[in-house]
């Protein structure tokens, strides 16, 4: 027998296929794209947060040198592009013609021979603002007599969104013997992907085609949006999304430039490239959370927990664009009860319009997923310091058992798998927990500030069911297309996009497992329209749930047709032929076998007479549920009495996201999300004053952890494989930034519970916590 | 006394070495050397991710020392000897820190890898063998948003031992 190729199939962590490039320097992002003839576009941008265009003069920058082209709102007007339509049935201004809206908003496109000639013209852009009334405040701009944000809308108020059962979470808080609430904001943040936004749009006027290359996670959607709102037919639009320098949600939003840059090219018959500046790019793309949330959790005295409610304000900006599912306007916020097997919930919220650019971004998280685990982890937390018990014990007696799964709870969500309880015990051990709770005990006698802090985090991903998940009516199913070559090669190509998330290594590890064939004979190809299946692109952790099981079925597909020809050369029936990892035989007799190269090359060769002939498969995946991925995460930290920094001394996350494809990706996707969660619990933050001035427009103010804040992370996991997915798999990308925020600020304020402290909003800046240490007589000078 | 003042965008030839050769190119004097090596150049490994030389994604090594080329004019590098990350690899061999990169998985998206090789690059001339907390300050100037820095890290350290022990590597490449 001969040997069996080493294939790298699941589980196996092999190196990615695609770091060959990246390590090299030779990715393809939007920026690297260089056409002949290409021009420049760049825009003049509002410094007013609300006004009135009383005028724009563009005379003197069309007589600028190298200016080829001056848009402004006016010229969309005609085209019906100077608003278009949002993902969540909202519309966006691409330019303005009566007011401007949030200050940094583009207002005029200059587009010039070279960057620098159209950064010079920007400048002779004359435009006469007429200052307006400011709201920020989401909680203004829900009163009576608020400034209007929209005046199409006539009122700030979004929408108003409840879920679960009102009256019986009302009963259960009146029977409850103990009731802790908490005020708390989940700040706006950003998600700061490295490579800031743009696109090479070219409309070759010939051909009548127009191809964008563009930073864009969800390239099909964009392209049926496209046609449905220029009228250019589907088959003429090309959305290429190359290589994505991080995304993060962020880059599923079709911002202004994208649309200006397409028109500026069929206006001037030139290629444009548009890339987003940092310093514009912070302030005018969308933005995360920005929540205000009023938790309250009741429990029985035997420490049993019964109910939780939140009634909250969130704030979407200018234009409602959350990229939610339709039926879902504040995404699956209702996952809130997470972990806990509580009897009732209630949770309802409005939205509010405010003078800021458009929020509600999904920022490495299903749609407000991060929302809901921070209220009900921070609140449990409350709970059991209030109660004077254990975080962890009071988490250990109230988890949702394991033999309770799968698991309907009372939001109606049915949770697949799980065992709380395995990666809660796990983390425990592996931090020590019994000491660290000693040593603590030691340390309050001595007047030193340590604390630790438990987020036992639930996640929803993998949307979703098309009965239930569209977006803007798509259903939210994703594909595979698999073609095996005659000599035993393999092109995938998938309608997802990764944006760092590996998907070239992990695919391919799946169709090596379902076909035995070696990941380096598998060549997987995305972002690109013209060749990729239709798909909704890669966010909310779509990737391995729905995309990742089409390889599979798709796989599978292959595999079904390949036996047949098998057969056919073994001169053997069907029914007797065997599949071992990348080979068939007839039962009985291994050693005369016929590998899956050589099926393939008989696939194009010598195919059974009716057969048609090839050997490829496509497949649609629509999910039969979510998957529920979760775990445990210990943060100690101490605390510095004197400058009131709170030091990560030791963070421990086990994960549990099902059967794993590679190791290597799943420990590096929670790394990075723990350093998000870490810069969004430690120093993020965007804010605004009551002028709706930025604060946080670029990375001078907005600062992201750095190699030297940033702690060495502990990881492990645990393994509970999802019983609805055909691999078993979960997906991991988003776990750790929705589960870190809360362990990190239960940490601090375990630390401060004694003092008094129940709640510090994040971002926990070293000087919030010293004022508190102020307050409470507690601060140390030198 | 007259100052020689240029205007900005008046055009200036330049002519550096490149990788190890000889590259010669226009640019206007105002120019950041980022926009001349990515589009005069035509090496599109360097990156450009903020506009406040906050990022790093430019760091590329000139006349030995590691810059941030979106903080240098083109001009002021005439002359001068330039090290990208196009020039890390030697006869098709992947420089140990490359090696290190893709072994421990030091980069996700890829676009702060090229900036956060070259500083490595820039450690480990002057540091070969770097604590965990001198690797983590090295690289402090550069941003990643995907990695948590611990792979990175790793990575540095497995390029420092990789080219303690294989001489080869010592001197020279740029």
């Amino acid at each position: 027998m001969t040997e069996v190729p080493v294939i790298h199939g699941m589980g196996s962590a092999v190196k990615r296929k695609e770091d060959v490039r990246f390590i090299q320097g030779r990715g393809t992002y939007v920026d690297d794209i260089s056409l002949p003839g290409m021009v420049y576009l760049d825009f003049v941008r509002s410094p007013c947060a609300h006004a009135k265009l009383r005028s724009i003069s563009t005379e003197k920058a069309k007589g600028a040198p190298g200016v080829v082209a001056v848009i402004t709102g006016k010229d969309l007007q005609p085209l019906g592009l100077d608003w278009i339509p949002t993902l969540n049935g909202d519309k966006m201004m691409v330019l303005p013609t009566e007011k401007v809206v949030f200050q940094m908003q583009e207002v005029v496109g200059v587009v010039a021979e070279s960057r620098y000639a159209a950064a010079d013209a920007v400048k002779l852009v004359e435009v006469d603002y007429e200052p307006l009334p400011v709201v920020t405040d989401p909680k203004k701009a829900l009163e009576e007599g608020s400034p209007i944000v929209r005046e199409d809308k006539r009122t700030n108020h979004v929408f108003h969104w409840e879920a679960g059962d009102r009256e019986a979470t009302d009963r259960l808080f009146e029977q409850a013997d103990a009731v802790v609430g908490q005020d708390m904001y989940y700040q706006r943040i950003h998600v700061s992907y490295m490579e800031p936004c743009g696109c090479v749009a070219y409309y070759d006027s010939v051909k009548g085609t127009l191809t964008i290359w563009m930073t864009t996670q969800a390239p099909h959607v964009v392209r049926t949006m496209s046609s449905l709102i220029t009228k250019i037919p589907e088959n003429k639009i090309r959305i290429i999304s190359p290589d994505i320098g991080g995304g993060f949600g962020g880059k599923v939003y079709v911002y202004p430039g994208y649309i200006v840059a397409a028109v500026a090219s069929i206006v001037t018959g030139r290629p444009v490239k548009w890339v987003n500046d940092r310093s514009d790019d912070h302030p005018s793309t969308a933005f995360a959370r920005d929540f205000h949330m009023r938790a309250k959790l009741a429990a029985k005295r035997d420490r049993t927990l019964l109910a939780f409610r939140v009634k909250a304000v969130s704030d979407h900006g200018v234009f409602f664009g959350d990229a939610n599912p339709s039926k879902f306007p504040l995404g699956l916020f209702s996952i809130c009860t997470g972990s806990y097997d509580l009897k009732a919930a209630f949770v309802e919220v409005d939205g509010a319009y405010t003078n800021k650019p458009q929020g509600g971004i999904a920022y490495r998280c299903s749609f407000r997923v991060t929302e809901a685990v921070y209220a009900i982890e921070r609140l449990v937390d409350i709970m059991a310091h209030r109660l004077g018990i254990d975080p962890a014990e009071l988490r250990l007696k109230n988890f949702i058992p394991p033999e309770k799964f799968p698991y309907r709870s009372v939001m109606g969500w049915v949770y697949d798998s799980g065992n709380y309880a395995g990666a809660l015990r796990k983390a425990m051990e592996m931090i020590g927990y019994e000491e660290l709770r000693k040593e603590q005990e030691e340390k309050r006698k001595r007047g030193e500030l340590m604390g630790i802090g438990i987020s036992s985090f639930t996640e929803i991903v993998g949307a979703g069911p098309s009965h239930t998940f569209d977006i803007l009516g798509i259903k939210m199913f994703d594909s595979a297309e698999i073609r095996i070559h005659p000599t035993g090669k393999v092109i995938a190509r998938f309608g997802t996009r990764s944006q760092g998330q590996g998907h070239e290594t992990t695919y391919a590890q799946i169709i090596a497992q379902e076909l035995g064939i070696p990941i380096e004979d598998i060549t997987v190809e995305e972002g690109d329209t013209d060749t990729a299946p239709y798909g909704l692109g890669t966010y909310a952790s779509p990737s391995t749930p729905t995309a990742g099981a089409a390889a599979a079925v798709g796989s599978r597909k292959i595999r079904e047709k390949a036996k047949k020809i098998a057969a056919h050369l073994l001169e053997a029936r069907e029914e007797d032929v065997v599949w071992e990892r990348g080979r068939f035989y007839v039962k009985g007799a291994p050693a005369k076998y016929k590998t899956i190269q050589e099926v393939a090359f008989a696939a194009y060769t010598n195919h059974p007479p009716g057969m048609e002939a090839g050997l490829e498969a496509v497949h649609y995946y629509d999910p039969p549920n979510m998957t529920f991925p979760f775990g445990s995460y210990i943060c100690v930290v101490d605390i510095d009495r004197g400058t009131g920094e709170a030091k990560v001394r030791r963070f421990v996350a086990v994960d549990d996201c099902g059967n794993i494809i590679n190791p290597l990706i799943v420990d590096g996707q929670i790394h990075g999300g723990l350093t998000m969660g870490f810069g969004t619990a430690f120093m993020e933050e965007i804010s605004y004053d009551q002028d709706g001035n930025i604060y946080g427009a670029n990375f001078m103010d907005y600062t992201i952890p750095t190699a030297v804040e940033t702690p060495k992370w502990e990881t492990d996991k645990t393994v509970t494989p999802s019983p609805h997915h055909l691999l078993g798999a979960k997906g991991v990308g988003e776990s750790a930034t929705v589960g870190s925020p809360a362990a990190f600020v239960n940490a601090v304020v375990d630390a401060l519970w004694p003092l008094g402290v129940t709640h510090i909003d994040m971002p926990l800046y070293p000087w919030k916590i010293r004022r508190l240490l102020e307050e409470k007589g507690y601060a140390l000078d030198k | 006394m007259t100052a020689l003042i240029y205007p900005a965008d008046a055009k200036v030839g330049l002519e550096l070495t490149v990788n190890g050769e000889r590259r010669v190119g226009e640019a206007e004097t105002r120019m950041l050397l980022v926009h001349f090596i990515r589009e005069v150049l035509g090496l599109t490994g360097t990156h450009v991710g903020c506009d406040t030389s906050n990022c790093g994604a430019c760091t590329v090594v000139l006349n030995g020392r590691a810059v941030k080329s979106c903080t240098v004019f083109a001009v002021q590098a005439n002359g001068g000897s330039l090290l990208t990350v196009e020039g890390l690899a030697r006869k098709g061999r992947l420089h140990p820190i490359q090696e290190g990169f893709w072994e421990k998985h030091g980069l996700q998206c890829g676009y702060c890898t090229p900036g956060m090789m070259m500083a490595a690059y820039d450690l480990l001339q002057k540091n070969p063998n770097p604590t965990e907390e001198e690797i983590r300050r090295g690289i402090s100037g550069n941003l990643c948003r995907c990695t948590g820095y611990v792979k990175i890290v790793e990575a540095i350290h497995y390029a420092a031992q990789k080219l303690r022990s294989d001489p080869s590597w010592r001197s020279g490449g740029d």
